[in-house]
């Protein structure tokens, strides 16, 4: 079936010393940052959010390694039907969504509720890693070769805008976009496409919900409404700004503590580590993220598999968004739209989705010189 | 394998540029928090010290006031009020039955209640009665365990020990009103009071005090959290009266069921020793509230407790005008001691006919015995020789037309007319008949007690300038008191005609003499005409006043001094329909002047 291009068969012990554990300790730092937070953010207590993050955590962690220590040929082998099961996934969510009481997204599996949306992020990138794996650069560069990924991208997205989760949408398609440049999309399809968004972005503005329309125009203007939709970004600036450089001491942020806050333990969790911890705090935070970021293109460097690098790029992209978007909604920089600071951020589904990530990208790792071959795309 | 190749490298550089475009992505983030927390950091703490600090202001306690002989006046007491604090009880509606077997509420207040618990977050104190008592706090304590969530507050009210005695003078409080609002933070606190009326209104600067703060953290609901900074206020200055209480309450209660004013001075410094407006109110009631009822019926009573007849009204001063006219005439030197005018009753001036009180006449009198039997005569021949201008020059001199710049909004200053007063307010000439009636006190001239009281003790004093003080003068503040050109002698002359009014046989206020080891009293009676008698009711016989109805009967007047050898206190009297200056408003004055000279203060 394969082609005989690799060299030899990574035993389980290898491939567990073969882990990057540079990597996996950053991500322990930033969830034990991340515990500290939600000890402090329910008033310094273990109960309600630490301890069950703290659970999650080692759930996840131990899926993280298993995932990483499965033999990599079987992703590729299945990447085209992990698409589809999530899809079809997403598609019974959608319409039981609609059948069922209100308007649940996602399935429960107790500790953790499954969202096929978050799914959907990592086998994505999984299918088009796969699908430009077995293209050839002509391909790859003719309009007919990208017409499949196109609609394989944006079939899940419009599903998701329906749930309705913008942000989540908006990331799958960045994701897309960002493979798309990376496997070698010219640039001027790139400039079509944002010409075309601007001519039809103000016809995608009359399909947004009113909350919609109010977090981009709050996010333009927070004074706009500070009782309503302004409130949060105004509140989350003035609990950053008022912890300055060393911040206010844990357990004494006064914008959390006093519930001036909103979201504390989700989405403005960086806010609240921010106030407590100052200038210092924020900027270990995020240079821990831009450490596994860089981790990320190291192993995306060294593997050897373009299949390999495309499933390390996109799963990094794909983290980056989360890390980027949640810091810069919280300073300010972008829309409220509701991303959570992954391994901080109260959660068990971003906690799941981060750490499988996590663990595919190990794998790719500990994998980096099996040869997958090139495989043509009528070999499944 | 060469497009391979080539796919490899388009993949690796492309990745390159995308990988240094999100590390710089994510090292922006950190500008931008270097931005929020250290170059607008101050701007963000003040706006978190904004959010988690609630001032509030604290009420100072106002400053006391006391009498001469420090006795209080005004005080603050403790005010109870019980409040319920929805959030600490399980069951208010157990809680308010049991509130209610202690402490009886009517239905609207409960409605009320019931609606503010509603109305407001659980944890927001609502008002379940103010003004407990003693018992009823103590009540509630002992019972506290049966009531969850019910406290008991504690603020100030104002309380007025001598009620009806002191409130013309030293006014009330009550609620700030939307014009008196200005930047003083302590104005806009629920419940505080100023000064309405009287010295407490005068004096508000002084009596205020200084706010306290309270600075506590709140949390976004406004739940207080904790007690960040008390600081008190600091009370209001103290302020210690010239009134006596005693003769306050003797010279109050001397006018009986009758309506008028009264105030007596100190006649060497002009420090007022009693101030008397009747009928008076009870200041306390507006202090917890008065009632609507309470409130109409002052407003209503034909006998207007509410306005203060020492000051903010004026009257006609008759015959106590007198002692100004016989003074002006002798400092003119168109009269001496001995010159005399024959009275027949009647005096005739062109057309008009001009009557003595006395019909039958008083035959020829000198100045002295003019003011001890009040004739009209002698005043309208000693006016007319004067002149109306010379009149009102010596009655600004003694203190008439002037407010004293005492600070009272609802003082008036009197009318001392004159030929200029005449054409400027009323557009026409002075007519000789009007100086004729200006003789005895009638006409245009119009005086407040505190003007009659003022010019009795400039002149029984010797002729100095004083004025009506309510807080006691330095040494050295008396000894600047002026000396108005008027000469010793003729002082001597009107106050030995002031002695026989009272002292002499025939005297028109004999009834009212005393003898308080030695100490007797000088003064002059004045009855003034409320209403017109026509030609015909003068033809068929004047209606007597007893027969009329209270509010057209005769003002009643009285200025009168003791001891007369050595003059130490003034009185001005008046009597609102009183028919009869001798015979009501001298005995009052009689009573007045004997306790402070009992007194002796």
């Amino acid at each position: 079936m394969y082609e005989s291009g690799f060299n030899k068969n990574l035993s389980l012990k290898e491939k567990f010393f073969g882990l990057n554990w540079g990597y996996i300790l950053c991500i322990v730092i930033l969830t034990a940052i991340g515990l500290l937070a939600l000890y402090s953010a329910a008033g310094g207590s273990m109960t309600p959010w630490a301890k069950n993050q703290l659970i999650r955590f080692v759930v996840s962690f131990f899926l993280m390694l298993f995932l990483a220590l499965v033999d990599v040929r079987v992703y590729l082998k299945y990447s085209y039907l992990a698409y589809f099961v999530v899809l079809l996934l997403l598609i019974a969510v959608e319409v039981f969504g609609h059948i069922g009481m209100g308007a649940q997204r996602w399935i429960d599996l107790k500790l953790f509720k499954l969202q096929p949306s978050e799914l959907m992020k990592i086998s994505m990138v999984l299918f088009l890693a796969k699908y430009f794996h077995s293209s050839t650069l002509g391909q790859i560069e003719s309009i007919k070769g990208l017409i499949a990924p196109v609609l394989m991208a944006l079939f899940p997205a419009a599903l998701i805008v329906l749930q309705p989760d913008l942000g989540t949408a908006l990331m799958l398609l960045f994701t897309t976009m960002v493979i798309f440049y990376c496997v070698g999309v010219q640039m001027w399809k790139f400039y079509v496409l944002g010409g075309g968004a601007l001519v039809f972005a103000p016809i995608a503005w009359h399909f947004l919900h009113d909350y919609q329309k109010n977090r981009v125009l709050t996010f333009l203007n927070p004074e706009r409404d500070p009782l309503g939709s302004g409130y949060h970004i105004i509140q989350s600036k003035i609990a950053l700004g008022s912890g300055g450089v060393f911040g206010k001491g844990f357990l004494n942020g006064t914008q959390s503590h006093l519930n001036f806050l909103p979201e504390k333990h989700t989405d403005f969790i960086f806010t609240m580590l921010s106030e407590e911890f100052g200038l210092i705090g924020g900027t270990i935070v995020i240079l821990l993220n831009l450490i596994i970021l860089i981790y990320g293109y190291l192993f995306a460097y060294r593997i050897t598999s373009y299949y390999g690098k495309l499933v390390v790029i996109g799963l990094n992209t794909n983290y980056f968004m989360y890390v980027f978007i949640n810091i810069a909604m919280v300073l300010g920089l972008l829309p409220v739209v509701g991303i959570p600071l992954p391994l901080i951020s109260y959660g068990g589904t971003v906690m799941l989705s981060v750490m499988a990530s996590f663990g595919i990208i190990l794998c790719m790792d500990i994998n980096r010189n099996v040869n997958l071959g090139r495989q043509s795309f009528h070999d499944e | 394998m060469n497009r391979d190749n080539d796919k490899g490298k388009l993949l690796l550089n492309r990745t390159f540029v995308f990988a240094c475009f999100s590390v710089v992505l994510l090292l922006s983030l950190i500008g931008r928090l270097y931005y929020l927390q250290v170059v607008e950091g101050e701007k963000y703490k003040t706006l978190s010290d904004e959010n988690r600090i609630s001032t509030r202001v604290l009420i100072p306690p106002r400053g006391r006031v006391y009498d001469r002989n420090g006795e209080l006046l005004a005080f603050n007491d403790q005010n109870f009020q019980a409040l319920i604090i929805a959030e600490q009880t399980p069951d208010i509606d157990k809680t308010l039955e049991s509130f209610k077997k202690l402490v009886p509420l009517t239905e609207k207040e409960e409605m009320k209640i019931r609606r503010d618990i509603k109305n407001n977050r659980r944890f927001v104190p609502v008002k379940l009665k103010e003004n407990l008592s003693w018992d009823e706090v103590s009540l509630l304590q002992l019972y506290a365990p049966d009531l969850p969530g019910i406290v008991i507050d504690e603020g100030l009210n104002r309380v007025y020990p001598m009620g009806i005695y002191t409130a013309h003078f030293l006014g009330y409080v009550g609620a700030v009103n939307q014009a008196e609002m200005n930047d003083d933070p302590l104005l806009s606190v629920p419940g505080f009071k100023i000064g309405k009326s009287g010295l407490e209104k005068l004096w508000e600067k002084d009596l205020r005090g200084h706010s306290g703060n309270l600075k506590l953290e709140v949390n976004a609901y406004g739940r207080v959290m904790k007690e960040i900074e008390h600081e008190n206020g600091i009370e209001g200055k103290a302020m210690h009266l010239t009134i006596d209480s005693r003769l306050q309450k003797v010279a109050q209660d001397a006018f009986g069921q009758e309506s008028g004013g009264a105030v007596v001075l100190d006649v060497h410094s002009g420090e007022i020793l009693a101030f008397v407006s009747v009928p008076s109110f009870d200041p306390n009631l507006f202090t917890t509230g008065i009632s609507y009822k309470d409130w109409n019926d002052l407003l209503q009573n034909e006998r207007k407790p509410m306005t203060n007849k020492v000051i903010s009204e004026h009257y006609s001063p008759g015959s106590t005008f007198k002692v100004v006219v016989a003074l002006a005439a002798l400092e003119a030197g168109v009269i001496d001691e001995n010159t005399r005018f024959g009275c027949s009753g009647v005096m005739s001036l062109g057309n008009h006919k001009f009557h003595c009180w006395k019909h039958s006449g008083h035959g020829p009198l000198n100045v002295v015995g003019a003011l001890k039997n009040s004739c009209d005569i002698f005043f309208y021949e000693v006016a007319l020789k004067l002149g109306i201008n010379k009149i009102a020059e010596m009655a600004r001199l003694l203190g008439f037309g002037s407010d004293f710049h005492l600070g009272f909004d609802n003082m008036q200053k009197g009318i001392v007319p004159d030929k200029e007063w005449k054409e400027k307010y009323l557009k026409s000439k002075w007519q000789q008949g009007e100086t004729v009636i200006a003789g005895i006190g009638q006409g245009y001239v119009l005086v407040t007690p505190l003007q009659l009281v003022t010019m009795l003790s400039r002149v029984v004093n010797g002729g100095y300038a004083v004025v009506p003080q309510f807080t006691k003068l330095s040494l050295k503040e008396k000894s600047k008191i002026k000396k108005l050109p008027i000469s010793d002698k003729n002082i001597e002359i009107v106050k030995k005609g002031m002695y026989e009014v009272v002292n002499g046989e025939g005297g028109t206020a004999r009834r009212a003499y005393f003898n308080v080891n030695g100490a007797k009293m000088g003064g002059k009676t004045g009855t003034t005409q409320v209403r017109r008698i026509s030609m015909k009711e003068r033809q068929t016989g004047i209606i007597k006043d007893e027969n009329l109805e209270w509010r057209l009967r005769n003002h009643a007047l009285f200025i009168g001094y003791a001891p007369h050898d050595n003059p130490k206190y003034a009185v001005a009297v008046v009597v609102e329909h009183g028919s009869s200056g001798s015979g009501v408003a001298a005995p009052i004055a009689s009573k007045i002047l004997k306790t402070a000279v009992e007194l002796g203060l």
